[in-house]
């Protein structure tokens, strides 16, 4: 019985390809990396955020075999990207281009630390003609000794 | 029968809580005694009956009782046992239940540890508190219940999603809400200090164990979800800024920016108003996480229960107690700061350094996780944000932090001398620059990614290092005198640089191989053997698999067993790949499975993964340095006193 149902699970075992399949790799290893590197970058259209590296869907499998055919014609890494994305547009970029209101995006970071940076400076500018609480610090000796007692506390 | 009663405890649940909102409120402004008690008896009741559905639900998912709509669509009675118990919050209606049970669970916890409290912050933090469950069983009773009956019950339920059946991924969601839904706490806490118009020393002192108790949570489920990920999806990736992962790491960074200000505001007294703010901030991101994974307006892999309008729903608590905090915040913050000045070379400095970095790298994630949204909303343009914008994105400024970490933390209060800690440091330093011109002279392949990764994790634990020696001042006997709150503080820094070079070293020199295997064929990956002996069919108890198994042999001769699988489960007609991991201190050695090929013989895909466990270690150290801080006496002895700052 056992036996009968593993035999008719196997057959219901859709096929599913693992991640870039030993055909598909290049015999030429420099090409081979460029194609992984550029697959890295690519989206699977299908998946959920995964890049067609990681997918084992079919449309990455089509998209990984587009890339390395574009490679063996001769198309450098940028013309095999703008190639892609032509056809399938700019979704298919996991890292998006810096064009338009994208910089929005990738100056986000940097301009945030930016206006803090100001805005601590023109705090301390403003607040430095006031310095409230004028207490020597402790000396390095004071401190030793203060530390002893409160640690023998 | 149990099931109607555990709704109507739900029900129950809700009015007391509504009660529990008002009653303490009310009391708290007219100081009287009996409401404001009130809310301690509230909270243990909202426990019993939250505690007492939530009991009624594991048990009809145990039982499969599958007249229960959830249990029919997630459960199965041939799933092992501890899936079924998993599957109570492996779907939308259960996992809020665990939402609020966690809510209630951290309510009565604050009620019963709280006895130094005064009594009428204590009664404000319950009421907020209350008010936070009130909304969400609200919102359970009326958009997802879970004790909803099918009228025809079938013989067997429709199974869980096999990717979640597995252990690393059974425990992932309790902590992560443990650790959202502590920062309900950090909040109740912050919007009562508004009410009260108070923030002090003190204040911060009993906020500090709650954030660290959420932080450290967070920090347990992060780490399990990424090695979940890491041995179950097939292909060793980590972490993938999926935007359910960055939901979860908005509030980590968040709730780890607030660790760092309570301890300005404990003993200096400043900063007060900023950390108010980081309080709000970290559960509304906590919220704004529930709304991404229950909503699936940002389509991920995690989005297995959602439903736009229950999104709707989630966006208008998270207005409400986010936008209602931020108001009452701008209203009374001006009332708490201080006149205390620090020098610009000081511990505080460094402190609002750290938050700085913190908050912009939480603030880069989210713009990132947000802006396919944006872009089509606004400007008409599909597109992806993936890892290569975060990895670039973020990363500075976590160098950045690492960078500063060792010399902040040696900095003394008020006014530091950076020349004492440059001398006490230069050993650290000195030795970190060296690890990185050797790394960078050792590796092929010229990634500076390796070298930095392993320069600042030397700097971070040997910084954390030298700090213990000299708070102990460089006398053996003294080390093991070291308050808790020290141990605990170089545990964290020192586990932050062991997952920063875990995760350098494996972006840097992971190794992988692709081919075609005959059985009894071997071939060599990084100095490493692996045969493949053989390839046999499998019964799981409900799963059938191919399973292979590798024999590995080192240079040294020392021979290992594993083996890799391709499972498939019919109930839910899902295949899944079970990779065949060698787990070593100095690499992983993992073993993918792929089709049996037409001409004879297996794909099959390895790599050789440097440092991968380090990356969990440091996490679980982080973790295990929160929960030694978590011990420090100070947290006892003091938690009833309003004294001024400690030391």
């Amino acid at each position: 019985m056992r036996r009968l149902i593993l035999i008719l699970a196997l057959m219901l075992v859709p096929v599913v390809a693992m991640p870039v399949e030993p055909q598909e790799v290049l015999q030429d290893p420099v090409l081979e990396k460029r194609a992984r590197s550029i697959s890295k970058g690519l989206r699977c259209l299908q998946c959920r955020n995964e890049s067609i590296d990681q997918s084992n869907a079919e449309i990455a499998r089509d998209l990984r075999l587009l890339v390395r055919e574009r490679l063996l014609a001769g198309d450098t890494d940028t013309e095999v990207v703008d190639y892609i994305v032509a056809r399938y547009g700019e979704y298919v970029l996991l890292q998006p281009n810096g064009r338009g209101a994208n910089l929005v995006l990738w100056l986000a970071g940097p301009t945030l630390l930016l206006i803090t940076l100001a805005g601590l400076f023109l705090v301390r500018v403003r607040s430095s003609g006031a310095e409230g609480d004028q207490v020597t610090p402790l000396n390095e000796e004071e401190e030793a000794a203060l530390r002893e007692l409160l640690d023998d506390r | 029968m149990f099931n109607e009663t555990a709704h109507f405890a739900l029900i129950l649940a809700f009015f007391m809580s509504m009660a529990g909102a008002v009653l303490p409120m009310m009391g708290a402004v007219t100081r009287n005694a009996a409401m404001m008690d009130f809310a301690r008896v509230s909270a243990y009741v909202q426990l019993i009956l939250v505690g007492l559905a939530f009991a009624v639900l594991t048990l009809a998912f145990v039982t499969s009782d599958f007249s229960l709509r959830i249990v029919l669509l997630n459960s199965h009675t041939l799933k092992p046992m501890l899936y079924k118990v998993a599957g109570v919050w492996g779907n939308h209606e259960g996992s809020l239940l665990l939402w609020v049970l966690i809510l209630t669970g951290f309510a009565s916890a604050v009620a019963f540890f709280g006895r130094g409290l005064p009594s009428t912050l204590k009664a404000r933090v319950l009421g907020v508190q209350s008010s936070v469950t009130a909304a969400f069983l609200a919102f359970i009773l009326w958009t997802s219940n879970p004790f909803e009956r099918v009228p025809n019950p079938p013989f067997n339920g429709q199974g869980l999603n096999p990717l979640l059946q597995d252990p690393g991924l059974a425990f992932h969601p309790p902590f992560l809400y443990l650790g959202y839904v502590g920062l309900s706490v950090t909040f109740s806490f912050a919007v009562a200090a508004l009410l009260e118009g108070r923030v002090d020393a003190a204040w911060a002192r009993w906020v500090r164990p709650w954030t660290l108790a959420a932080w450290l949570f967070l920090t347990i489920g992060i780490a399990l979800g990424s090695w979940w990920a890491y041995y179950e999806l097939g292909w060793g990736g980590f972490w993938f800024w999926d935007p359910v992962e960055n939901a979860s790491f908005m509030p980590w960074l968040i709730a780890a920016a607030l660790l760092h200000s309570a301890i300005v505001v404990e003993k200096r007294e400043v900063l007060k108003a900023w950390t108010i703010l980081l309080a709000i901030l970290a559960f509304g991101f906590s919220l704004v996480g529930t709304f991404i994974v229950r909503s699936g307006v940002l389509t991920s892999v995690h989005a297995f229960a959602n439903d736009p309008d229950r999104g709707v729903l989630i966006l208008g608590i998270m207005a409400f107690f986010v936008g209602g905090a931020l108001t009452l915040f701008a209203w009374r913050a001006s009332a708490l700061e201080s006149r205390s000045v620090f020098s610009l070379i000081s511990r505080e400095s460094a402190l609002v350094a750290n938050n700085i970095l913190l908050v912009i790298s939480c603030f880069v994630v989210f713009v990132g996780t947000f802006w396919p949204l944006v872009a089509e909303m606004f400007f008409d343009r599909r597109l992806s944000v993936g890892p290569p914008f975060f990895n670039a994105a973020f990363t500075p400024f976590m160098v950045a932090l690492a960078t500063i970490l060792p010399v902040g933390s040696t900095l003394a209060w008020k006014r530091g001398n950076i020349g004492r800690v440059f001398k006490s440091l230069l050993p650290t330093m000195i030795f970190a620059l060296a690890v990185l011109g050797l790394v960078w002279a050792m590796q092929t392949g010229r990634s500076l990614i390796g070298p930095i990764g392993a320069a600042l994790g030397v700097w971070l634990v040997m910084g954390a290092a030298s700090e213990v020696w000299l708070r102990a001042n460089k006398q053996v006997g003294r080390i093991k005198r070291l308050p808790a709150s020290d141990w605990g503080k170089a545990l964290a820094h020192a586990g932050l640089g062991i997952t920063i070079f875990g995760i350098a070293a494996l972006t840097a020199w992971e190794v992988e191989d692709i081919r075609v295997l005959d059985i009894g064929q071997s071939f060599e990956i990084a100095g490493k053997e692996i045969t493949l002996r053989g390839v046999e069919d499998v019964i799981g108890p409900n799963f059938t698999s191919v399973a292979a198994t590798f024999d590995i042999t080192t240079p040294s001769g020392a021979r290992d067993q594993i083996v890799a699988e391709r499972r498939f489960y019919p109930v839910a007609q899902m295949p899944t790949t079970e990779a065949a991991i060698l787990n070593g201190v100095l690499n992983d050695i993992y073993v993918v499975l792929g089709d049996a090929q037409d001409a004879g013989g297996w794909a099959v895909r390895s790599f050789v993964k440097p440092f991968a466990n380090w990356i969990w270690a440091g996490a679980i150290i982080m973790a295990i340095g929160g929960l030694i801080s978590l011990t420090d006496r100070r947290y006892r002895v003091a938690a009833g006193q309003r004294s001024g700052a400690g030391l």
